[in-house]
């Protein structure tokens, strides 16, 4: 046996640990060998609060595709986090390209950005050879193509938004049902009346407002508001931002209204990140909230396999369309959104996750997930089945306000401005600003965000 | 290879004691000490240095989650920082900051921290236990839990407020209604306890010998703490206000949990709006800039320390 001189052993020594190192480093680098897998198909999608639909639906597809797929692996990813982290956390995947998903659970108006970033890759010939793309209306094929004229999504469902209201609280306030207020003077007079008849105990009307319920006061409280006037965020023809109208100023001035009345939850109920899962789960069973400016899908809180299933809301919960401000045309107006299946830009086999991703958005999975998603179906065998229809009383109602509903301008500074509007309405529903305060700050902030160049005032 | 190591050696014959020393043939000094460390040099520069350059270079791009920025990032050079400079939210999330650093840090931690540590000197074990062990405890606890403890004590129908409705007073909400003191009280209660630990073990090095010759001398206590104990505890004071405000700036998880940075940005400093630019707007470029501008704050406060509390001033 040859003895190893000291400097030497310790050397080799050294050298191992530096190759160690190196390949854990190469093996960390190329990480989760997995998504690379031709025979591996990743769904990434939000599992979250109160919305089960989803993991039930990609649990069911990912069972029964393996199932008839032995070689075949799908592999979720479920990911825990309010909207805005979802967002977050799948572009972060999608910016390493062993961990970018091969199919995104994705919102609508975000598929133009993401198309951008080059994540998504378009549909067109599969969707083209899809015996089942006829059943797609108008509105979901439109929702789901970018600016560049491509399909890059397939619609799972689409939503409106209205006013739910609560028969028994009706009734012991001595408000008729069914309740169809026409402008929004008769939604505030109703919420004074149920305020002095049923006292503290009850919120008249719930109207979501500031920024720690994120988009949902965006969209469920303030646009809510301002598709009823002769406002807008954006507008379309000219392609600008729009600042200083009188609508926005009003829109304003209803949650000023409703906060400075006590007409809504207090503010510390409603500056609650959680306030929608607090109300839907707690709240409103609870016999709490007379009103709720609310989606169409808040039904799903309230289902068999809810967390706290209440199935009584079939015999208490009423659904009426939001008026426009002083009832002018159309008379009601919504707001809609919906959520897509979009296939990555980088996954190792494309045709495989297509048929993964058909295979979930076939007759079977769609109406069961329209059920307990609360969704307004797309596919015309789904909005029609007698399952769906029996299993959704208010989806007649809901899906009639897809005739008055508006989108939001889905651009890259939409994030921005939408954050903004919080904080409009924040200050006003603290009683930090007027209304008239609030819009100025805001205008200011939207210059900044867009470029003077691309706001417009007045209207 | 062994042989081409001891031809070396001749050359490095001029340093007599060290070659008598060492049994082995002598190699360059640099590449003793790099050989072991090579791995984690390595490990350090990908892991710490790698991420620290990236961010320096992404403030100057507009590096972004989303976008066409995601696809094709652009050197935009001073663009971010010309951004950071005209934007209000930043000047507000800088003063925000610099007053939580000042609030909770500076004056907050010091001075509570020091004042422990006063009080606890001389005194029985029991009590120095008991005292190290509540202050320590909410040191101890994990930052998310010390926002849900503040958030669970200062909420309306929280305990402070049961108190306060006790001896009549009106229940306030304390997280809307004061939102930045809420945060430093917060932050006091739970970073007391090192710069108490660093004080203590400060005092305890100062010489008792000092301190009985002023008060033969005729000093009362206060003049003693100020004439001898504080100048000696100088550079204690000045290393521990230098980690506390490094500590401070960087607070995030605490004021995330109790106010969000709320209500209407009142209490959002910035690594807030650095977290707000960077990961809910994913604007990478603008987020990191802030990062930068986060360092530059630090930095200028522990300038501050270094010149207010140079160690050479006290012999």
């Amino acid at each position: 046996m040859t003895r190893v001189p000291v400097g030497r052993r310790k050397r080799r020594a050294a050298r191992a640990a530096a190759a160690a190192a190196a390949l854990i480093l190469a093996a960390a680098g190329c990480g989760g060998g997995a998504q690379d897998d031709p025979n591996t198909v990743t769904i990434a999608y939000q599992d979250f609060g109160t919305f089960q639909a989803a993991d039930d639906l990609f649990t069911k597809v990912k069972e029964e595709f393996e199932g008839q797929n032995p070689d075949v692996t799908v592999e979720l990813r479920p990911i825990e986090a309010p909207a805005e982290d979802y967002q977050t956390q799948v572009n972060l995947m999608n910016q390493s390209a062993a961990e970018a998903p091969d199919i995104i659970y994705e919102d609508s108006f975000t598929i133009n950005q993401d198309v951008d970033a080059g994540y998504l890759a378009p549909l067109d010939e599969y969707w083209e050879a899809w015996e089942d793309a006829g059943q797609y209306n108008e509105q979901a094929d439109a929702a789901v193509t970018a600016l560049d004229g491509k399909r890059y999504a397939a619609m799972l469902g689409t939503d409106t938004r209205g006013l739910w209201y609560n028969t028994e609280l009706f009734d012991q306030a001595g408000v008729d049902t069914p309740w169809e207020p026409r402008t929004w003077d008769e939604v505030l007079e109703t919420a004074r009346t149920i305020r002095s008849e049923l006292g503290e105990e009850v919120t008249p009307l719930n109207v979501y407002s500031g920024t720690p319920a994120g988009e949902q006061s965006s969209m469920q409280g303030f646009q809510m508001l301002l598709s009823g006037t002769d406002g807008a965020l954006f507008d379309e023809e000219a392609r600008k931002w729009v600042t200083g109208s009188a609508g926005f100023e009003d829109a304003l001035a209803f949650v000023e209204t409703v906060y400075s009345e006590d007409l809504a939850l207090a503010p510390r109920d409603a500056l609650n990140a959680n306030v929608a899962t607090l109300n839907n789960e707690e709240r409103i069973p609870a016999g709490e909230i007379a009103i709720s400016l609310d989606g169409s899908w808040v039904t799903q809180s309230w289902i068999e396999s809810a967390n706290k299933p209440w199935p009584e809301w079939q015999d208490v919960m009423e659904f009426a369309p939001m008026p426009t401000q002083n009832g002018q045309d159309p008379g009601a107006t919504s707001m809609s959104g919906g959520w897509t299946l979009a296939l990555g830009s980088q996954s190792a086999n494309p045709d495989l996750a297509w048929e993964v991703m058909s295979h979930a958005l076939n007759e079977e999975n769609a109406t069961k997930f329209a059920i307990e998603g609360g969704q307004i179906p797309v596919r015309e065998d789904v909005a029609s089945s007698p399952e769906f229809l029996e299993a959704s009383p208010m989806a007649e109602q809901a899906a009639a306000l897809v005739d008055v509903t508006h989108f939001r301008p889905a651009y890259s500074e939409y994030p921005r401005i939408s954050l903004a509007v919080q904080e409009a309405m924040e200050a006003v529903m603290l009683g930090e600003a007027t209304p008239a305060e609030a819009a100025e700050t805001y205008a200011q902030e939207v210059e900044g965000i867009a470029g003077a160049d691309n706001v417009t005032s007045g209207g | 290879m062994e042989s081409t190591l001891t031809a070396a050696a001749p050359q490095r014959a001029p340093r007599p004691r060290r070659s008598a020393r060492s049994a082995r043939p002598g190699r360059p000094g640099i590449a003793r000490w790099l050989v072991p460390l090579a791995p984690a040099l390595f490990l350090l520069l990908t892991f710490f240095a790698g991420p620290i350059l990236w961010t320096v270079w992404a403030s100057f791009t507009n590096a972004a989650l989303t976008g066409a920025a995601a696809a094709d990032t652009e050197f935009v050079g001073l663009a971010n920082i010309e951004r950071l400079l005209t934007d209000p939210q930043f000047l507000d999330a800088t003063v925000v900051t610099v007053v939580f650093l000042v609030g909770s840090g500076v004056v907050g931690q010091t001075v509570l921290g020091l004042a422990l540590a006063l009080l606890m000197q001389n005194r029985g074990a029991a009590v120095r236990t008991a005292v190290s062990a509540i202050v320590v405890g909410a040191w101890v606890v994990p930052e998310v839990v010390a926002g849900f403890v503040w958030v669970a004590f200062l909420e309306r129908e929280g305990s402070l407020n049961a108190l306060l409705d006790q001896v009549g007073l009106a229940p306030q909400n304390w997280l809307y209604t004061a939102p930045i003191l809420a945060v430093v009280l917060a932050n006091v209660w739970k970073g007391t306890a090192f710069s108490m630990m660093t004080y203590s073990a400060g005092l305890s090095e100062v010489p008792t010998d000092l301190k009985e010759a002023a008060r033969v001398d005729g000093a009362s206590g206060w003049r003693v703490l100020w004439h001898v104990v504080l100048p000696l505890l100088r550079r204690t004071i000045a290393t521990t206000l230098l980690l506390v405000t490094l500590q401070t700036v960087q607070v995030f998880t605490l004021i995330f949990v109790m106010t969000g940075g709320g209500p209407g940005g009142r209490s959002t400093t910035l690594p807030l709006l650095m977290y707000q630019e960077a990961l809910n707007f994913g604007d990478l470029g603008y987020g990191t800039t802030i990062a930068l501008a986060l360092l530059v704050v630090a930095g200028l406060f522990s300038l501050v320390y270094v010149r207010l509390l140079r160690p050479e001033e006290v012999r």
